[in-house]
C-alpha cells in the first residue's frame, strides 16, 4: 500500500509539476512574443518543409527567411517542392515565375546486375559503396557501375532508393525529389539526373574502350556509334566511349535506336519504371 | 572542494565530453567551423551555469523535503527543457542580434544530455550552491574548449585528404577519440600538484 501510495505521490507531483512549467511558458510566451514576419510565415507555408537542405540553407526556415529578406534571388532552389513551390513562391514575393520547367529525378545508369558485370573479388565488407571504393574501386571490374551496395539509400531523404536484390538499387523517381545527394555521394558516379518525363535512357556509365567494357559487362556501351551516326537528330552522342542521351531536342529515331543497340544498354525509361515497380511487391 | 580545484576538474580532468562522453551530439554536429561551435559552447556555458543553480535550488529545497528525491531525474527534464524555451524567448526579445547569433543552438541544448549530466553530478557530489554554480560554468568551459578544438581540427581536416568512407562524421569521431586519450593526461594528479 505504502509502495502504491508513493507512486500515486510521484506521478502527481510530477504532473502538477509539468503542468506547472507549461503554464509557465505558455504566459512567458504570450508575454514575451515577437512579431514574427508575415513574409517569411507565408513562404514557409508554402516551401515543403522537409529540411532536406537541398537548397543550401539549413532548413526551408533559413530559405524563406533568405528570400523574405531579398538576400536570395533565385527562386527556384527548392527543388523538392517543385512547381508548386514555385508558383506559391513567386505568388507571395509578386515575381513571375515559370513553373513549366521539368522535375528532374536520379537515376542509376547501370545495367549491371548480378551475373551480368563480372566481378573481380568477393567483397564482404561494410556495406558502403565509399567503403568498398577503397579496394580496388570497388568489387566489380567495371569501376564506373553501380556497386550496389546502397550509400545512396542512406543518404536519401524520402526513402526513394532501394536494392533489387541482384547487385543493383533504383530509385523510385515519384518518391524522388531531386534534391541530388544521391549523386554526390555516389563514388562510381553511375547516378545522374534526367528528367521525369524522359523517354530513353542509356543505362551505363562505362568510359572504359569498347572491348574492355564487354569483357567487363554483357550490358554496357561499347560506343559503336550506331546510335550516333544512324540517327543524328535523335540526341544520342558518343562521350569518352559512352553513349550520352540528350533530352532537350528529341528529334526522330530515339525508339528505333534501341532496337538497333547491339549491347541493348539503351532502354525506355518508362517501361522500367512500371517493370520495377511491379517488382517492389 | 576548493573552487579552483572545481573548475579544473570540469575543464581538464573530467571533461564532459572527452572524459564523460556526453553531449557527443553538438560536440559532432556543430563542430564543423570555428564560429558556429564558439556560439554553441556560450549558449551551453550560459545554460548550464542557469542549469545548475535552479536544479540544486529545486532538488535541495523542493524535492528533498517532499521526501520524492527518486523523482530528480524526470524533474530535471522537464526544468532544463523548459528553462532553455525561456531562456530563448528572453533572449529573442531584449536582445535580437545575440538571439540571431546563438541561432539554432538554443532549442538544440533542450536535449543536450551534458547540461542533465552536470545536474545530476551537482547532486551526486553533494556540492553546496555555489560549488553547483561554478561546477555549471567550469562544466560549460570544458565543453567550450573541446568544442573549439574539435572545430579547429575539423577545419584543418577540409584541406586534408580523408579517404572517402570516413569523410565527415566517422573521421571527427576518431578524432575525438584521439583527443579524448589526449586528455587522459589529465588526471587527480593534476589537482594534487596544484593544489596539494
Amino acid at each position: 500500500m505504502d509502495v502504491i501510495l508513493r507512486i500515486f505521490w510521484g506521478f502527481l507531483s510530477t504532473v502538477l509539476f509539468g503542468g506547472l512549467l507549461g503554464l509557465g511558458l505558455a504566459v512567458a510566451s504570450r508575454k514575451l512574443k515577437v512579431e514574427k514576419d508575415e513574409t517569411v510565415e507565408a513562404l514557409d507555408g508554402v516551401l515543403p518543409g522537409l529540411n532536406c537542405g537541398a537548397c543550401g540553407y539549413a532548413g526551408c526556415g533559413g530559405y524563406a527567411e533568405a528570400l523574405a529578406a531579398g538576400k536570395d534571388e533565385d527562386l527556384t532552389k527548392c527543388k523538392p517542392g517543385g512547381a508548386v513551390a514555385l508558383a506559391g513562391i513567386g505568388k507571395i514575393l509578386g515575381v513571375e515565375v515559370d513553373t513549366n520547367a521539368v522535375r528532374m529525378v536520379a537515376y542509376v545508369h547501370c545495367l549491371g546486375k548480378e551475373g551480368v558485370a563480372s566481378r573481380s573479388y568477393n567483397y564482404e565488407g561494410l556495406e558502403d559503396c565509399n567503403a568498398a571504393t577503397v579496394l580496388f574501386s570497388g568489387d566489380k571490374d567495371c569501376k564506373y557501375g553501380c556497386l550496389g551496395l546502397g550509400s545512396c539509400m542512406n543518404v536519401c531523404p524520402t526513402n526513394a532508393i532501394r536494392k533489387t536484390g541482384d547487385g543493383l538499387v533504383v530509385v523510385n523517381p515519384d518518391l524522388c525529389i531531386s534534391c541530388g545527394k544521391c549523386v554526390d555521394i555516389c563514388p562510381t558516379g553511375v547516378m545522374r539526373m534526367i528528367p521525369e518525363d524522359a523517354d530513353f535512357v542509356v543505362a551505363c556509365n562505362s568510359r572504359d574502350k569498347g572491348k574492355l567494357t564487354k569483357s567487363n559487362c554483357k550490358v554496357g556501351c561499347i560506343a559503336c556509334k550506331i546510335c550516333e551516326k544512324k540517327f543524328p537528330e535523335a540526341g544520342y552522342k558518343i562521350q569518352d566511349n559512352l553513349s550520352i542521351l540528350g533530352y532537350d531536342n528529341r528529334g526522330p529515331g530515339r525508339a528505333e535506336a534501341v532496337e538497333k543497340c547491339p549491347a541493348k544498354c539503351i532502354i525506355p525509361y518508362r517501361e522500367v519504371k512500371i517493370e520495377e515497380a511491379s517488382s517492389a511487391g | 572542494m576548493s573552487y579552483f580545484a572545481i573548475v579544473i576538474t570540469y575543464i581538464f580532468i573530467s571533461n564532459l565530453i572527452l572524459a564523460q562522453f556526453l553531449g557527443l551530439c553538438p560536440f559532432i554536429g556543430v563542430s564543423k567551423n570555428v564560429e558556429s561551435a564558439v556560439g554553441m559552447g556560450f549558449a551551453v556555458t550560459f545554460v548550464m551555469s542557469i542549469a545548475s543553480l535552479v536544479t540544486w535550488a529545486l532538488y535541495h529545497l523542493i524535492l528533498m523535503p517532499l521526501g520524492l528525491a527518486y523523482l530528480q531525474t524526470i524533474v530535471f527534464i522537464l526544468t532544463i527543457a523548459s528553462l532553455v524555451q525561456l531562456v530563448e524567448m528572453v533572449v529573442q526579445k531584449y536582445s535580437p542580434v545575440l538571439y540571431k547569433a546563438l541561432g539554432i543552438y538554443l532549442p538544440l541544448i533542450t536535449t543536450n544530455c551534458a547540461v542533465m549530466g552536470i545536474a545530476l553530478i551537482n547532486i551526486k557530489s553533494g556540492y553546496n550552491v555555489l560549488e553547483s554554480f561554478t561546477a555549471g560554468i567550469a562544466a560549460g568551459m570544458g565543453f567550450l574548449l573541446a568544442i573549439l578544438l574539435m572545430s579547429a581540427i575539423r577545419v584543418q581536416m577540409e584541406t586534408e585528404r580523408v579517404p572517402r568512407f570516413l569523410k565527415g562524421a566517422p573521421i571527427a569521431f576518431i578524432s575525438g577519440g584521439l583527443m579524448a586519450m589526449a586528455f587522459m593526461a589529465f588526471d587527480n594528479s593534476l589537482l594534487n600538484n596544484l593544489v596539494g
